[in-house]
């Protein structure tokens, strides 16, 4: 088979906001950069993000960077890494003057200055008072932000393979990573682009689940790209569940709601936060809010006729506040739900969201992987950022407006080091061939043709099974059985065939690649999951209810080729400041 | 409920059709998005693009019952059977509902949709005043799905030259944003017989876009501007 072959210098999967960043900032050094996308930039999923954007502007309230890096480390329940997360709140205010300055169409301040709202999780002097860091476009900030850094992606010239699907990473003998072989989805021919580096930006797996706020398009290509290549994938039993998509739909309601005022209410009407989180109530980081709905639900407090939801209240800020800062919320709740959150409460239960965990990288956006005595080598050419990266700096527990933050910081972080290693590394190296064979393979295998289960028959399988078994709350005998469930999910695939063999815009064999990939991450997922026995973050376990630092205070790695999980340390020294010791949380 | 959808692979077929199909089950408050995801189940070789399903990511525009929209928030039980889905009129088809977008997207190109600033950059950000960021509202929020330019006559003759209403909104989007330099040379590109004036107020665009956006009226401030501008 004679694959055609592009070569560009540097090459990015994902047009979110991640890896616009970095395309951005690769052009502008004039390297020669090619970015890969299975869908138009602007439909990638960073345009869904709401809420906002975390950096310690103090447009508002008296902030700085170091109160923010405390919040960060409190709401990852202590498994972030505390470098990265000094490194990430330190960037903060630059990145957002950065995208100001790119146009983006911040709402603003009487000032003229960025509008900022306060959010869950966020404090003054370590643990004080409300803290108002997250910079907003109305509820509109990730289309706001995904626009722009595409809009200036048009004036740098980037090189856009739009609707490419990328199969699998391509290396040589020595493990570097040269590129990846990619699929024309308008005509279903095969491309190989190689570069000196890979940034891996593909984002999330949300379509891991049944009710999600997650697109179609999340189906985690790029983590099951590197798991198939051998790398392990870091701490994937945090699944994060935003408290208020809307019930039994998943589209997302900001946490913006809730900044600008908006509280939660049981069906005796009442403020039930308070019971949970007596001091921030309803802007207690997302786990503590989503478990909170859940026991709501579970002791019989949930309101409508099945008594599975509870009320998000807005009704109370006036159509003003409303209007001006919440108008995508409203439009969705008017479209969906035929409610106007002015004068109605919103229907809302804790919804499929966020992966914490993901490629392990370090804060130069660098995959890293155990290998002899080191728990952290470098795989050369090889970066991940965004949401499918795991740096870590959510941890357990990410807080809203610290992803569209985290995009950006390690976006840039990962492209400078690009820079450093291009003029290191000036000349391709040869891929092995049978490297692109058997990615090959894995692009060839739908071809066959005869009759077998479908596609969206298996997905739709795989996406219950992991609501039933890797959900908000979960307990040993549920997860094992998850892990039998999976696993016989998984056998299947290979007898699953495609009825549609046309080469032109084939979605039914993109939906068949993308169904491999959630696969591969489900068992991950899964696995990471049941092997941990406490509670951390996102991870609630009815059986273990109590963080257990002794034991766990570690990061998961979990590897697909021979099915095992091994650990590695938390960073705990920050770049310059105090390690912030773990303690007990409460919000 | 009864559908008929347009189908052309021109990889088996000779010319376009119209398939007909049925959905036995039609949920309370579903969209179009999740009927055609319904209908791609019964046959999977029926291709459209969708990702968000929340009309914020604009890949699904879809030519529904003869009027442009966004399907995931079309609701099904407001159309009238059989409900006739086919492509965006006016642009290439590659298959069944999915177009060609890259004439459009060229458009959007060609107006420079990024902000333009001659002045060295303030440490912090640029002051707008909360006034001066609403003249965006209304603007800033297009998510390109094509339905207004895909439905303008003007755009139809002449997709080559004409920036269509999308491309043109964008640029007042700019133009009206109190940190863009530029006007002089956005104006300039602007002006000649193809560009600006090529719109004759038909206001399709303001008519199908799902966004509720107007670029008719953006593109009238555009032509204020010029007049005001060339006097």
């Amino acid at each position: 088979m004679n694959i055609p072959v592009r070569r560009f210098d540097t090459l990015i999967l994902g047009a979110g906001g991640g890896g616009l960043r970095a395309a951005l900032q690769l052009a502008r050094a004039d390297a020669h950069v090619a970015v890969v996308s299975k869908v138009f930039p602007t439909r990638s999923h960073t345009v869904a993000a709401q809420g906002g954007v975390n950096a310690a502007l103090a447009n508002v309230t008296p902030d700085n960077w170091h109160w923010h890096m405390y919040d960060t480390v409190k709401g990852s329940d202590y498994l972030g890494d505390q470098d990265a997360i000094e490194y990430m709140c330190r960037a903060a205010a630059h990145l957002v003057y950065e995208l100001e300055h790119a146009g983006v169409p911040f709402s603003r301040l009487e000032s003229g200055r960025i509008y900022q709202r306060p959010f869950g999780g966020q404090s003054r002097e370590f643990g004080g008072a409300q803290a108002t860091r997250t910079c907003a476009a109305a509820d509109r900030t990730g289309h706001a932000i995904l626009h722009t850094l595409y809009q200036q992606n048009i004036r740098a010239r980037t090189h856009f393979f739009d609707e490419y699907f990328a199969i699998d990473l391509i290396h040589d003998d020595e493990g570097a990573v040269l590129g990846v072989l990619t699929m024309d989805i308008a005509t279903g021919e095969p491309l190989v682009i190689e570069a000196k580096t890979t940034l891996i930006a593909t984002g999330g797996c949300g379509q891991l689940y049944r009710t999600t706020t997650n697109a179609h398009i999340n189906t985690g290509d790029g983590m099951a790209m590197a798991l198939r290549a051998g790398i392990p994938l870091q701490d994937m039993e945090f699944f994060q569940f935003h408290p208020t998509g809307i019930a039994g739909k998943g589209m997302l309601i900001t946490e913006g709601a809730r900044g600008e005022g908006g509280y939660l209410v049981n069906k005796d009407g009442e403020r039930f936060m308070e019971r949970y989180a007596p001091n921030v109530k309803d802007l207690a980081s997302r786990d503590v809010v989503s478990r909170a709905i859940s026991i709501e639900v579970r002791e019989g407090r949930g309101c409508g006729p099945n008594a599975d939801h509870v009320m998000l209240k807005l009704d109370h800020l006036g159509s003003d506040i409303v209007a001006k800062r919440l108008p995508g919320i409203r439009d969705t709740c008017k479209t969906f739900m035929h409610l106007d959150p002015v004068d109605t409460p919103i229907p809302v239960f804790p919804t499929a969201h966020y992966a914490m965990g993901g490629i392990p990288t370090d804060r130069f956006g660098r995959v890293v992987m155990p290998s002899g005595d080191s728990p952290e080598e470098v795989i050369p050419g090889l970066y991940a950022a965004g949401e499918c990266a795991c740096v870590s700096v959510h941890g357990a527990n990410r807080l809203g407006g610290n992803s569209l933050l985290d995009i950006l910081v390690f976006g840039r972080a990962a492209a400078n080091d690009i820079l450093g290693f291009l003029k290191n590394n000036r000349y391709h190296r040869p891929p092995n061939q049978a490297c692109i064979d058997k990615a090959y393979e894995r692009f060839a295998r739908w071809e066959k043709r005869g009759d077998g289960e479908s596609v969206q028959a298996v997905r739709a399988d795989l996406k219950k099974a992991m609501e039933d078994h890797c959900g908000v709350f979960r307990t040993e005998k549920i997860m094992q059985e998850g892990i039998d469930v999976i696993k016989a999910i998984r056998a299947r695939i290979p007898d699953v065939r495609l009825q549609d063999q046309s080469k032109v815009f084939n979605t039914a064999r993109v939906e068949a690649l993308e169904l491999e990939n959630l696969a591969d991450i489900a068992i991950a997922t899964m696995r990471s999951a049941e092997a941990r026995q406490e509670s951390r973050g996102a991870h609630s376990r009815i059986d273990y209810p109590d963080r257990d630092d002794a034991h766990w205070m570690k990061h998961s790695l979990y590897t697909l080729q021979d099915d095992s999980l091994d650990y590695k340390p938390v960073r705990t020294k920050p770049m310059s400041v105090e390690t912030f010791p773990p303690k007990k949380r409460v919000y | 409920m009864r559908f008929k959808i347009y189908r052309y692979n021109p990889d088996v077929d000779e010319e376009p059709y119209m398939q007909e199909f049925v959905l036995e089950h039609v949920k309370p408050g579903m969209m179009l998005r999740e009927a055609l995801m319904e209908l791609k189940n019964q046959d999977e070789t029926l291709s459209f693009r969708h990702s968000c399903g929340e009309g914020v990511c604009g890949s699904d525009g879809v030519n529904i019952n003869g009027l442009n929209g966004l399907a995931c928030i079309t609701p099904v039980a407001e159309l009238t059977e059989p409900v006739e889905i086919r492509p965006f009129p006016g642009v290439p088809v590659i298959r069944d509902l999915v177009v060609d977008m890259s004439g459009f997207y060229k458009q959007y190109r060609s107006v420079k949709p990024f902000l333009i600033r001659y002045d060295p950059e303030p440490e912090a950000e640029n002051l707008q005043s909360p006034e001066e960021r609403d003249k965006l509202d209304g603007l800033y929020e297009c998510i390109l799905c094509g339905c207004c330019s895909t439905a303008c006559p003007s755009f139809w003759w002449n997709p080559d030259k004409f920036p269509g209403p999308s491309a043109l909104l964008q640029s007042w989007r700019f133009l009206a944003d109190s940190r863009d330099q530029a006007m002089e040379e956005r104006l300039d590109a602007l002006d000649g017989p193809y560009k600006l004036f090529r719109c004759h107020t038909i206001m399709n665009c303001a008519y199908v876009c799902p966004k509720g956006l107007n670029p008719t009226k953006a593109i009238g401030h555009i032509k204020a501007l010029m007049l005001k501008h060339s006097v």
